[in-house]
């Protein structure tokens, strides 16, 4: 019997930058290249004027937690080997937020200084967190 | 500007039996609680001649004009904000029977998630609407919505004391609703210390804060108001009714403020379209896909001060007989999870006073909230005629 799989992203014309990056194990963030503002997720346009111009800027990971959970039932069996574990909302520098595995012992706290890298798996890469430095 | 005020009224109301493991499809049960609601009226299907389908995971207006025979169909419409849409349809129908589009509009859902391999888990994320959190957030393990409202909840509770216990008076309430219905799932009475006892699904949510799976089919029907005195009901007048969205709707984790969402937009609308203030209403009846949403909900609608709704609903003032009652059929927490459109066919029972065993005393103004895919939100202010 095989285990089951855990869902693997599967990217858009509008993502494949982000998904390319991270398999390379770098997060990279869409921001327009007619104003400067930062989106995440990945959208077609720019929310503040309109340009559909794009360009994808390296971002460090560091953040502050914004919020957190931890998962104790599986609602995918993929995930079924790994409860309980933590999931952890975070405010990147880069002026967006992301959500990730938190790799920490214990669990996060909101304001906590967190690093953020991908590790990869399978077909994909999992971004996760682990407490960073104050 | 013309103002949806008064200018409709449900007229109609019905439900299924709601229950796990029905062997009626969706739009069998879809097609039952619509006739139920029709005959409530005093209607005949070919009267019908406005369709909301809610949602779509059922029939399509085509299925009903084909089943129902409906020789003059006028008017249909989808709204795709999951549990947010049935009032969200409330004000759509309200929109084109005011403006003479059509006379007698059926909103109505149908659902059974027992019978598909469609568990909570995968159903979202067949949905176009999620695929952001498809794309990025399923992947690492946030699969079910309890998983992704959860850090809402948890931000709630770090920034205004919000408690475990505030959770469970919100599963005590309609706990001991659902025991005076004869049409709920659960039939057992719940303590606080049974919330707090049963088991984790989601930090800070328990079994207990979450609403239940379950197969049913509810349908309302909603007229013209010169339409509605001719027919069977005492009159219940659609009084307010608006809708809002929070910022970046899509996707939870780019909100601004996740404590706060999209019915805190609609809310002040949906009370000037009626007139009324919140003293003025009797009971509600609040979306509860988990405890902490009706929480929050009670603060962007207004009836406390943000960060405030905590304390708001202790010592039962959400029960029969407290100062707000609230979610008298027991909610999607303990009468069934038809997307809410339960919670209208509550209210408008209640306004005419076929609350049964729940009825509030002189029930004459209700509001009821829609609230759906992460973060819409609508309200309706309803009163009796």
């Amino acid at each position: 019997m095989t285990l089951p799989t855990k869902p693997i992203p599967q990217a858009t014309p509008l993502s494949r930058s982000y998904w390319e990056a991270a398999a390379e194990g770098r997060l990279v963030i869409q921001h327009c290249a007619a104003c400067g503002k930062a989106r995440h997720y990945p959208r077609l346009l720019c929310d503040a004027c309109y340009s559909d111009a794009v360009e994808w800027k390296p971002a460090t990971g560091a953040g502050r937690v914004h919020s957190w959970t931890v998962a104790h039932h599986a609602f995918h069996p993929g995930f079924a080997g790994e409860l309980p574990y933590t999931l952890v909302t975070v405010d990147l520098d880069a002026g967006v937020r992301a959500l990730g595995q938190w790799k920490s012992v214990g669990t996060p706290f909101i304001g906590q200084l967190v690093q953020g890298r991908f590790i990869p798996r399978d077909d994909t890469a999992d971004l996760i967190f682990e407490s960073g430095q104050d | 500007m013309m103002s949806l005020r008064d200018k409709s009224c449900v007229t109609g109301v019905g439900e299924t039996v709601y229950m796990r493991g029905s062997s009626k499809t969706a739009f069998e049960l879809q097609i039952e609680a619509s006739l139920k609601a029709i005959a409530d009226a005093g209607l005949t299907p070919k009267d019908i001649d406005g369709i909301i389908p809610v949602g779509i995971v059922s029939g399509t207006a085509d299925d009903f004009i084909e089943n129902f025979g409906i020789p003059d169909m006028r008017f249909s419409a989808i709204i795709p904000h999951g549990g947010a849409s049935p009032v969200m349809a409330l004000q759509c129908a309200a929109a084109a029977v005011a403006a003479g589009v059509c006379n007698h509009v059926l909103i109505t859902f149908g659902r059974n998630v027992s019978a598909a391999s469609n568990k909570a888990g995968a159903r979202i994320h067949q949905m176009p609407q999620f695929h952001f959190v498809t794309e990025f957030e399923y992947p690492i393990g946030a699969i079910a919505p309890a998983q992704l409202y959860a850090p809402m909840a948890r931000r709630h509770m770090a920034l205004y004391g919000t408690t475990v216990e505030q959770f469970g008076e919100v599963a005590v309430a309609c706990r001991k609703h659902a025991l005076l219905n004869d049409n709920a799932l659960m039939k057992k009475p719940i303590t606080l210390e049974d919330h707090r006892n049963s088991r984790m699904i989601a930090d800070p949510f328990r079994l207990l804060d979450c609403s239940l799976e379950s197969d049913g089919g509810a349908a309302i029907i909603v007229s013209a108001s010169e339409r509605a005195g001719d027919l069977r009901q005492p009159r219940v007048y659609i009084s307010g009714v608006a809708a809002g969205h929070p910022d970046s709707p899509g996707s939870i984790t780019q909100r601004p403020d996740m404590t706060s969402l999209g019915i805190a937009k609609a809310a002040p609308r949906a009370f000037q379209m009626a007139g009324v203030t919140h003293d003025d209403i009797d009971l509600t009846q609040i979306y509860d896909c988990f405890t902490y949403a009706v929480i929050r909900q009670l603060e962007d609608i207004g009836f406390c001060a943000k960060g405030e709704g905590g304390p708001f609903v202790e010592n039962g003032r959400l029960q029969l007989g407290g100062a707000l009652p609230t979610n008298t059929h027991g909610g999607l927490l303990s009468q069934a999870h038809v997307w809410g459109l339960n919670h209208i066919v509550e209210l408008v029972r209640q306004l005419r006073g076929q609350g049964g065993r729940a009825q509030v005393e002189n029930a004459e103004v209700g509001l009821v909230s829609g609230y759906g895919d992460m973060g819409d939100g609508a309200l309706a202010i309803l009163r009796r005629g």
